[in-house]
């Protein structure tokens, strides 16, 4: 795009004043910014190579002395370091498959449905996605639990005893949760991405013999595996920072514990003033998240042939 | 389209089409229909839950209705803690509203400094804020409480505000849509009638891209009203929970006070519809936005 404007009219006005504008429209937003995303992500990478010391007992100052990598391999060689990373990884590897396999099936059913059925799904796909994540969790938390749960009794009557709250199960019931209310808002995005697959193409597959599976696999999907690729990187993000579910579900069931997720972790360990350890945690979630998703982003465009 | 594309019925197909067609339409819809009660049974189930009594909840099959308490359950909603759940409603409302009034004003001034000027470092600017994206609010919220804790403003209103006027995506937005919907021949144009940059910017560019501030609204809306770790380290005080943490906060204490179970489900309900409202009045909105987060770049 040839959008950007020369500086206005440089020859009347001076230099200052071109510069003056831009910095008037973007300061506004770039103060609180910096005060309020890159400070705190600055003060964490300070924080984690620290660590709090008390002088003078139990009601001494506290001061912060430089530990270098001290909470880094700590954190490191911590239990629940291990733990709670193959926890989320194992979950990333199950339920996003399942998620985004659901996602997609629906927006190419949709795509190739009447349009007045569209409509009416698209929006009842949507409606888990209006509620809060808190909500949704509280919800089926009730759902989940033996004393409530309609599904627990319907599942009994036929001879199941589903136990949704069991260490073996817990994370697969939050893998339930996380799917019912990410699936539509996957689709959604599927969904208009397939819209701008340009109809022609489709009609001449159609012309040559090809049917609605064979258009759907080799034409419709494969046209927008951008789209795909980029709700893969935004759901591998929210599962390693996966919080609010969790929390919740510690309420209702010993199962998880108060490491369960690293993002449980590291607030578990900034309730109880661990201050550096936390940090050094969430620097190396933070370092993990962005390594997979650029090394998904970089793996995916890679094979299909563009920048 | 090309004329060749078109004449549909001129080709004959090679194999019978309308059997099939019709079957899998059953089919289509079966699926669909299927997965819509996946979505909707536990709302339908939230809905139901909400009009019984506590020992009808306990007592009574999940998915069928038992005798009205919907006002019942709404009076005592109201008035459990003195009120504290309107109270709750209200802060959300105010940190979501007032939050996403000032992010939807930053990002729009961003999105368009970005789009309609040429300064040195501007893709630098660019790319710093896009980063910003990629930094989940998770991530953000321990270390806030941190930062605002060393200047004693932590469990106050502004500790819930000031942090949730920041939002990098709506620069984004803005910025695409100040590119593709203000041109710069009108932008030139009013320069040359003698008004000032900012008159620009109030007068023609806002306006123009209004659809897209709606929906950067709508969104950073939506994603303060659904925080739950950041008011959950950054306040105390019942009083100025949001309705997220204050239902937590309700579940919470179940096992020893089962009548909160009523009061935690009736209020859940009460919590969502608001949102889902204004979901389906401004659908138009959010779907511009995830359209140009997914096929535009």
């Amino acid at each position: 795009m040839t959008a950007t404007l020369a500086p206005p009219a440089a020859a009347r006005r001076p230099r200052l004043r071109a510069h003056a504008a831009p910095a008037g429209f973007l300061l506004p937003f770039l103060v609180p910014f910096t005060l309020f995303t890159l400070v705190p992500v600055g003060f964490a990478f300070w924080q984690s190579l620290h660590a709090t010391r008390r002088s003078g007992g139990t009601f001494g100052r506290t001061e912060s002395v430089f530990a270098g990598l001290d909470q880094y391999a700590r954190v490191l060689s911590a239990p629940y370091f291990a733990d709670s990373m193959l926890r989320v990884a194992a979950f990333a590897v199950v339920q996003i498959p399942v998620m985004l396999a659901l996602a997609t099936g629906l927006a190419l059913l949709l795509d190739s449905a009447a349009a007045r059925l569209r409509s009416f799904f698209r929006l009842v796909y949507f409606v888990p996605y209006g509620i809060p994540g808190v909500v949704a969790a509280l919800m089926w938390a009730f759902l989940y639990d033996p004393r409530l749960s309609p599904i627990v009794h319907l599942l009994h009557s036929i001879g199941i005893d589903a136990a949704f709250l069991t260490p073996a199960g817990v994370l697969w019931s939050i893998g339930n949760v996380v799917t019912w209310t990410y699936t539509g808002y996957n689709m959604l995005v599927l969904y208009s991405a397939l819209q701008a697959v340009p109809r022609d193409v489709c009609e001449a597959a159609k012309v040559d013999g090809a049917g609605q599976w064979a258009i759907a696999l080799r034409i419709k999907l494969p046209m927008i595996l951008p789209a795909l690729v980029l709700t893969t990187v935004f759901s591998l993000i929210g599962t390693f920072q996966l919080f609010t579910e969790p929390q919740v579900f510690r309420q209702i069931s010993t199962s998880v514990s108060s490491t369960f997720t690293p993002n449980l972790a590291a607030y578990s360990l900034t309730a109880g003033d661990r201050y550096g350890e936390a940090a050094a945690m969430s620097v190396l979630l933070a370092s993990a998240t962005f390594v997979l998703s650029f090394a998904f982003l970089r793996l995916t465009t890679r094979r299909q042939g563009r920048p | 389209m090309t004329p060749l594309t078109r004449v549909e019925g001129a080709h004959p197909v090679p194999r019978p089409q309308r059997a099939s067609t019709s079957l899998s339409t059953t089919g289509v819809v079966l699926v669909l229909t299927l997965l819509a009660l996946y979505m909707l049974v536990p709302v339908y189930w939230l809905l139901v839950s909400a009009t019984k009594s506590q020992h009808d909840l306990v007592t009574t099959p999940g998915l069928l209705p038992a005798a009205w308490h919907l006002g019942d359950n709404l009076s005592a909603l109201f008035t459990a803690q003195d009120g504290v759940y309107g109270r709750w409603l209200l802060n959300s409302l105010a940190y979501a509203g007032a939050g996403a009034c000032t992010a939807t004003l930053l990002a729009a001034m961003a999105g368009y400094g970005l789009a309609k000027y040429r300064f040195p470092g501007r893709e630098t600017v660019f790319s710093v804020v896009l980063g910003g994206v990629l930094v989940p609010a998770t991530a953000l919220a321990l270390p806030l409480f941190l930062l605002f804790a060393k200047i004693n403003t932590t469990n106050t209103f502004w500790s819930m505000f000031l942090p949730n006027v920041v939002s990098p995506f709506g620069v984004y937005l803005a910025r695409i849509f100040a590119e593709a919907s203000v041109p710069d021949e009108v932008v030139e144009a009013a320069r040359m009638d003698g008004a000032g940059e900012l008159r620009i910017f109030r007068s023609i560019a806002v306006r123009m891209m209004a659809p897209a501030l709606v929906t950067v609204f709508l969104f950073q809306f939506v994603v303060i009203w659904n925080n739950f770790l950041l008011p959950l380290v950054m306040l105390q005080d019942e009083h100025l929970y949001p309705v997220t943490l204050g239902l937590f906060t309700w579940q919470s204490q179940t096992s020893r006070l089962p009548e909160l179970q009523t009061l935690t489900l009736v209020g859940a309900l009460v919590s969502v519809l608001p949102i889902i409202v204004t979901f389906l009045l401004l659908q138009r909105y959010w779907r511009a936005g995830l359209t140009a987060g997914a096929v535009k770049s």
